[in-house]
């Protein structure tokens, strides 16, 4: 995948062309009532150490017992990714001492994860799309949080996270600039907020990244490579990316080489800085954790949850194509958000779908930006919309007046039928009244009459008149007609 | 010794059914028994308030109708038992102070059919060692005094550093000397790698190391929890099989536990062994064996020929690899879960300059030598480029063993019978300080059946020229104790229950 350079993706050093390489780590919170080994509760933002169960605390012959719903989550996710299911997985542990890790390991899978391969298909931009591979998908346990900011001679540890179900998402190294970087993050995240598995909130960490990148000439073999940790924002996933490419180029210009080590990045001056090099880096000691058992399912187990699955974002923008009619990238747009597909869906039902997608696209989804909302807190339902579009579809309004309808629901709310009709929004599609305001136009600019007969284009000017004349209300495609008719035109 | 601690737990249960005794009368007893006895070491924790309160609660349900089957029994409980609000320390001084607010699976089964709690029972750290000696609570003193030695001398013995006296064995050495010396009918023990069989034997005891998954490990401080298994020791097979049945049971709180049905054990106490398969492993015929072991071994064949069984040689050829292994895979996986005890949440604290600071003087101040010296190889042998060499190969061995026993349980082979250990007692102070080895090799008849995740039963088979007891094992196919509890019956029977010594602490 993606073995060959792209031009347009390669970085002008002082010494030629250079190519990013970047593989990604994803941290996904599982999303479910219960952590991943014990019953207490994952609800974010409650009092320090609230949730903590005595297993999460690592009592003294506490053991873990496998959450299923955390597994099911798995399973479906690795689905969602068109990834190899593995009918048995094993639990290892990951020794290490830190004070937010109570048991001094972290239980992981290591050698055998529940998922295996698969891919993410990205749309980096308007015609373009690359894949991704993946790698594997793991379930691990959170740590908990140190805090060091709380009192000058003391850490303190809030144990909420401690225990919490995340799957660890691991691409392979096919993403070439910090755009598909970005790129494939949001991808990712909309397929886990399609399947339900995690809720993508980067802002409460439930998804987090450890961004690999190397540099190296085009065509060359792999470069060494850093791992810049936690990167908590897909903005900041892309200039930690740019960020450390730069670095690692001046170095390798400079006639440097480059160490592999763990980096963090700081967005606030813009930088990666080192945390630990590979000497450094822990013996974790993987071992089985003999406390589980293997993790064993059969292929009726992942069948029964195929089947709950819900439609994902490709298919659904297929089927919007295919369906609708609609252009590719519209139908990308649509489908980034499952509750943007349905609000479209909802308005497109019976209706001029193109329209529709129009209407949510450029209208809705344009406000809603400019207006800090999201499609869940929009103030304009899609039972609105629809009807505004069923009024343009009539007749009944022109585009135009269609806008102002809009403007009227999203701030004063109420039935846009009844609003077309208490404030006489209607089109006039009357001919006795347009033919007496066209008689009108024509009898009071004879010049004009005249240029017209000779330069047809001079239509429009009559029509602007007309609709001025009717306060925009007059059905254009009548006024039109019936001005030809007229001028003989 | 009064007439109400000559009980054994069956006697006892049928009298207190019986409302020949009260459970307050019972408790009172082995209550005053214990404070006699403080010099064996035994207890690490009384909790006669405790006792009381459940004994006369016991007393209520009696009257009522409503009585369990332990039902007024008062019971030691290994110090490796959480039990809730009470002293649970491993006998470690890393764990200090810490009194959980759990109750384990295997004790609250207990409770629940009406047994009466003592106290805590004194142990090796984090059940490491097979002589009590690695206690911070101090060794154990056996009660069963060395050649030679008269009351009077014993008594001086308890007064010191103990030297000279006896081993109970280990790691379960409290359970051993507390049953031993009739401090309470029965008690809680844990088995790794032989820490119920190898004091039962050193104590004139019985202790049965059930299947792996047949008792609940929660709420057991955990060792190496591939091996652990909570157990019994009491003073008769009988007894065993009574604790047995409330200790065993799924549990869901414990992923390794078997949801099986638990049988009423004490059926088969007394059940004909006629036509019963015995094998005879000639693995276990391991050089500088004792004579006396081996004659022991053999009497214990006569006897089982005596009562109908067919007595079969069999080869289990990789029990010689089984030590090694079995010192590589349990202090990896103890290494791990020792990590717990950081002193960042609960026992003891050690300050010092940075994170890393506290962690080391903790550690190295809270863990006895023994459980420094696992942890330190349970370390090197996951650590990078010495994992596939040592952990690996061992667990390659484990199946090996375990292939072994199934293909002879495949041949028909219902139970096996060998020395439980390669000598009687020693004394304290004796073995291991130069080379640990020279303890380990205790555990070397007992350690492969932990390895196969097999029952084993061991029951005292007579006495060595110095006087001390012996103990035969029985090792059982996987969930069938039933087998072991009717042989080591017919063992008991003939070998006629071991004269227990009368108090002279």
């Amino acid at each position: 995948m993606n073995t060959h350079a792209k031009p347009s993706k390669l970085i002008k050093g002082a010494t030629g062309d250079w190519e990013i390489v970047v593989g990604m780590e994803i941290h996904a919170q599982v999303t479910s009532h219960s952590k991943l080994f014990s019953g207490a509760s994952t609800a974010f933002g409650a009092e320090p150490n609230s949730h903590v169960s005595l297993v999460d605390a690592a009592m003294p012959g506490m053991l873990p017992v496998i959450n299923e719903e955390c597994v099911r989550q798995a399973i479906r996710t690795g689905l969602g990714l068109k990834a190899q299911i593995n009918h048995r997985s094993v639990f290892d542990r990951k020794n290490y001492f830190y004070p937010d890790l109570p048991q001094g390991y972290q239980i992981s899978q290591f050698k055998s994860p529940i998922v295996g391969e698969g891919e993410v298909i990205v749309d980096v931009s308007a015609t373009e799309q690359i894949r991704v591979g993946v790698e594997r998908l793991h379930l691990e346990q959170d740590a908990g949080k140190s805090m060091h900011d709380q009192s000058p001679t003391e850490s303190f540890v809030d144990l909420n996270r401690s225990g919490v179900a995340l799957m660890e998402i691991v691409s392979k190294p096919d993403i070439r600039s910090a755009e598909e970087a970005r790129a494939y993050v949001t991808k990712l995240r909309t397929i886990l907020r399609y399947l339900g598995t995690c809720d993508g909130n980067m802002e409460e960490g439930s998804l987090r990244a450890d961004v690999n990148v190397s540099v190296r000439r085009p065509g060359a073999p792999l470069g060494t490579r850093c791992e810049i940790k936690n990167v908590n924002s897909i903005r900041f996933i892309g200039q930690a990316v740019d960020v450390e490419a730069r670095r690692q180029i001046a170095i390798l210009e400079d006639g440097g080489k480059i160490d592999q080590e763990t980096r963090l990045f700081d967005p606030g001056r813009g930088e990666t800085r080192s945390m630990r090099s590979k000497e450094e880096a822990h013996d974790y000691r993987y071992f089985p954790d003999p406390d589980l058992l293997p993790l064993e399912f059969d292929q009726a187990y992942v069948d029964a949850l195929a089947e709950g699955l819900p439609e994902l974002p490709d298919e659904k923008r297929a089927r919007f194509i295919a369906e609708y009619g609609l252009p590719s990238y519209d139908a990308g747009v649509l489908v980034m958000e499952r509750e943007s597909a349905d609000y479209f869906e909802d308005v497109a039902r019976g209706r001029d779908a193109k329209m529709a997608a129009n209407w949510v696209i450029n209208e809705l989804f344009g406000r809603l930006n400019k207006e800090g909302e999201t499609i869940a807190t929009s103030p304009v339902s899609a039972q609105q919309l629809g009807a505004i579009v069923d009024l343009i579809s009539s007749a009944t309004i022109s585009g135009k007046i269609a806008k102002d309808l809009f403007e009227i629901v999203w701030t004063e709310g109420g039935d846009p039928k009844e609003l077309v009709e208490s404030r006489g929004m209607k089109q006039v599609t009357d001919t006795g009244a347009i033919e007496k305001a066209v008689d009108e136009i024509i009898a009071a600019n004879p010049d004009k009459v005249a240029q017209a007969q000779a330069k047809p284009t001079m239509l429009g000017w009559f029509v602007g008149q007309v609709m001025k004349q009717t306060g925009g209300k007059a059905n254009p495609q009548a006024v039109n007609d019936m001005l030809k008719q007229k001028l003989g035109i | 010794m009064t007439d109400l601690t000559k009980f054994t737990l069956a006697e006892a249960r049928d009298a207190v059914a019986g409302k020949k005794v009260s459970a307050l009368e019972l408790t009172s007893a082995h209550l005053a028994e214990i404070e006699k006895a403080r010099g064996l070491n035994a207890f690490v924790a009384e909790t006669p308030e405790r006792a009381l309160d459940m004994a006369k609660a016991a007393d209520a349900r009696i009257a009522s109708g409503s009585a369990g089957p332990l039902e007024g029994l008062p019971l030691g409980v290994k110090d490796l038992y959480a039990t809730e609000g009470v002293h649970m320390q491993a006998c470690s001084h890393i764990l200090d102070g810490f009194k959980p607010a759990y109750e384990s699976t295997v004790t609250s089964q207990l409770w629940r059919d009406g047994a009466v709690m003592l106290g805590k029972l004194n142990m090796d750290e984090f059940a490491m060692g097979s002589s009590n000696e690695t206690s911070f609570y101090g060794p154990v003193a056996s009660p069963w005094l060395p050649a030679g030695w008269d009351e009077s001398k014993g008594r001086e013995a308890l007064k010191g550093d103990k030297k000279g006296l006896l081993v109970p064995g280990g790691s379960s050495g409290g359970s051993a000397a507390a049953v031993a010396a009739h401090l309470c009918l029965g008690a809680t023990a844990t088995d790794t790698g032989g820490s119920i069989r190898q004091p039962a034997a050193f104590t004139g005891t019985v202790g049965i190391k059930p299947t792996y998954g047949r008792c609940s490990r929660w709420g057991v401080a955990a060792f190496a929890s591939s091996l652990d298994q909570a157990g019994p020791i009491a003073r008769t097979v009988r007894d065993c099989a009574i604790m047995l049945r409330s200790m065993a049971g799924y549990d869901a709180k414990d992923s390794t536990s078997v949801n099986t049905p638990v049988p009423d054990y004490e059926a088969s106490v007394g059940r004909s062994i006629k036509g019963k398969r015995i094998g005879i492993p000639k693995e276990y015929r391991i050089e500088g064996m004792p004579a006396e072991i081996e004659k022991l071994w053999m009497q214990g064949v006569e006897w089982l020929r005596a009562a109908g069984a067919e007595i079969v040689d069999i080869s289990l050829p990789h029990t010689r690899t089984a030590l090694p292994a079995y010192y590589i895979v349990a202090p990896a996986e103890a290494s791990s879960n020792l990590a717990r005890y950081d002193g960042v949440r609960y026992g003891l604290r050690v300050p010092g300059k940075d994170i890393n600071g506290m962690y080391e003087n903790t550690r190295a101040e809270g863990f006895g030598r023994e459980v420094r010296r696992r942890i330190m190889i349970g370390t090197y042998v996951l650590s990078a480029g010495y994992y596939d060499a040592y952990y690996v190969r061992a667990q390659k061995i484990r199946t090996l063993i375990k292939r072994d026993f199934e293909l002879a349980y495949a041949d028909g082979i219902d139970a096996i019978l060998t020395p439980a250990t390669p000598s009687a007692a020693f004394g304290i102070g004796e073995k291991g300080s130069a080379d640990p080895v020279e303890m380990y090799l205790n555990d070397v008849f007992t350690v492969t059946v932990n390895m196969a995740g097999l029952p084993g039963l061991a029951v005292p088979g007579g006495l060595s020229s110095q006087g001390l007891p012996l103990g035969l094992q029985l090792i059982g196919r996987p969930f069938d104790e039933e087998t072991l509890f009717s042989v080591a019956e017919v063992i008991e029977q003939a070998a006629g229950r071991t004269t227990l010594p009368k108090a002279w602490w």
